[in-house]
């Protein structure tokens, strides 16, 4: 466990050193609060529109934004290591490669999730004060939501950034690879649904259908942020799927809890069998 | 109990065997010199001790228990061959990371530093290092928790010959003190007078292994003589000729002497009748050295490994 910690301290404090977490919280803060004040100007209004509303946007916002973060902060983890010439000489520690791995994850989770944390809080403060007829209950759940599930999406992420640096050997291959990721769950995934969707003219399962959301992450993040308000009608596109969901929030949660597990435990075991 | 053992050892990377049936042990106290050209095991048979790689066959027991384990590799101190750190951080906050690492008490730090000659640049960031002084950063990091087993590779490259010199002091002073050292390189002159033992590999296998008078003898490579002659040379090579029927190979020096190479076991007769014949004004004996036997045994072939890899 001290081996972890150990690990997981250098991660953290290479994040304050390179001003990772303060960049990160500062971005969040200021988006949190032009999509709070500014989210509905295209309707003619200025000003706080709603909670439901602001959330929604900020999640809209979160599933472009977070996955890019996540990888750009550890898809050079174990990859960097080994380009530096530190891999060799950490694995002659009485360190494990699975505490070596869980250390970093355990350093870069904790970077994100402050930078969330700070960054969404400051944010939900000010709505708080400044806003006079927000409901402070509401708005308090609605945030802790948000923000939990954002650190988890982060995870996933960062967990997924894992499999590819334990895998490849050159940063550069492992960069382009994590834009893969992105490009494939936060632009191509929802569109190829959709595509299979209108191709197999309602022949496909519809039971199962609702299921396929679950094989992304952003999809399970947006619904929990959405459905939590009860407003099915705000699901628009592939989401509208996520309405014949037989699984309510808790379901949802826990399957975006088994998107940084299984992809971290996939990274452990190939890190495992890594030639050093 | 042996510091390390390894059991007729081979380890297959691909298709090519790297190593071959390799058997080699180090006690504690005492310091192995590991010799061979790039590609010949070295640093292969280092990352077996390590536990950093598992052999194909063959059998590798480090400190009494088994490569890798954190128990034993608490116990061993390690330099790789070029080695690199992270360079945004201080030398100082390095030492404390891997000490963290090790369990070795973060107050040895500075000590460590101070011993390896950077006790001034403790606070500089790595990035701003020369190559020696990464190299001697390295060395400290080995040291780190007074390691019963220090293993280094090419420790020498990057420094100057007197912190080479240091470095050679300091092992001398470590092994003393119990520690089995390792030192693994390519650079032969200057280690000869602070190596208990050598080990020569070449293409995977162990050529010969022994302290120096042990590898003379398994080599048995020819002494040289140089004589100056009393009354003039050819008296002297007329001696020479008649005692060694014609075996010994003698060749003129550029200073007046001849140099005369002879089998280990016709030595002392040699010398023997040389005096007796009254030609000699002055005799130097040179035996091989240890760069003459790792030529020997690596043979011909030497120069074409030299282009190898690890």
């Amino acid at each position: 466990m001290n081996s972890i910690w150990t690990i997981a301290r250098k991660e953290f404090s290479d994040s304050l050193r390179n001003r990772w977490l303060i960049a990160i919280a500062l971005v969040f803060a200021i988006l949190a609060l032009g999509i709070a004040w500014f989210g509905a100007a295209a309707s003619g209004q200025v000003g706080y529109a709603s909670t439901p509303a602001t959330i929604a946007s900020l999640a809209s916002l979160g599933i472009f934004l977070i996955p890019l973060i996540a990888l750009l902060l550890s898809y050079d983890a174990i990859v960097g290591e080994e380009e530096g010439g530190t891999l060799l000489l950490l694995l002659t520690y009485p360190l494990s490669r699975g505490q070596l791995l869980f250390g970093k994850f355990l350093g870069h989770g904790l970077t994100l999730a402050l930078a969330t944390l700070i960054g969404f809080g400051v944010a939900g403060v000010a709505i708080a004060v400044l806003v006079d007829d927000v409901v402070i209950g509401t708005l308090a759940a609605a945030m802790f939501r948000f923000v939990l599930s954002t650190i988890l999406l982060g995870w996933g992420f960062i967990a997924l950034a894992y499999l590819i640096s334990v895998r490849v050997s050159e940063k550069p291959v492992a960069a382009g690879l994590a834009l893969g990721i992105w490009f494939f769950f936060v632009l191509i995934f929802d569109l190829m649904l959709l595509g299979t969707l209108v191709a197999s003219e309602g022949k496909l399962n519809p039971e199962l259908l609702p299921w396929l959301l679950m094989l992304n992450p952003t999809d399970i993040y947006r619904l929990l942020n959405i459905v939590a308000f009860g407003d099915g009608a705000q699901l628009s596109g592939v989401l509208s799927l996520g309405a014949d969901l037989p699984i309510g929030a808790g379901g949802l949660w826990f399957a975006l809890v088994l998107w940084f597990v299984i992809p971290l435990a996939g990274a452990w075991v190939l890190f495992r069998r890594r030639t050093i | 109990m042996s510091c390390f053992r390894l059991e007729n050892v081979s380890y297959r990377y691909d298709k090519a065997l790297v190593l071959r049936g390799v058997d080699l042990r180090l006690e504690p106290g005492e310091i192995l010199g590991l010799f061979g050209h790039n590609g010949a095991g070295k640093t292969t048979s280092i990352k077996l001790i390590l536990g950093l790689m598992t052999p194909t066959q063959g059998k590798v027991s480090v400190l009494g228990g088994e490569a890798g384990d954190p128990q034993v590799s608490q116990h061993i101190g390690y330099l790789p061959e070029n080695v690199m750190f992270y360079p945004q951080l201080t030398g100082r906050e390095i030492l404390n990371h891997f000490a963290r690492l090790k369990g070795a008490p973060l107050a040895q730090v500075p000590e460590l530093l101070e011993q390896v000659g950077l006790g001034d640049a403790m606070n500089a960031r790595v990035k701003t290092y020369s190559k020696g002084m990464r190299q001697r950063l390295g060395l400290a990091q080995a040291l780190l928790g007074k390691p019963k087993l220090l293993m280094l590779d090419e420790p020498t490259v990057g420094l100057d010959p007197v912190a080479t010199a240091d470095l050679y002091r300091l092992l001398r002073k470590l092994r003393d003190e119990g520690t089995a050292i390792v030192l693994c390189s390519h650079v032969l002159p200057g280690v000869e007078p602070y190596i208990d033992r050598a080990a020569i590999l070449t293409d995977g296998a162990v050529q010969a292994v022994g302290d120096l008078a042990s590898l003379r003898r398994q080599a048995n490579m020819a002494v040289t003589l140089s004589i100056e002659p009393a009354n003039g040379i050819s008296a002297l090579e007329k001696v020479i000729v008649n005692a060694s029927a014609g075996n010994g190979l003698m060749t003129h020096g550029s200073n007046g002497r001849l140099r005369v190479d002879v089998r280990p076991s016709e030595k002392m007769a040699m010398i023997q009748t040389l005096l007796d014949s009254g030609e000699v004004r002055d005799l130097g004996i040179h035996q091989p050295t240890l760069e003459d036997i790792y030529v020997h045994f690596i043979g011909s072939g030497g120069l074409a490994h030299r282009g190898g890899s690890q």
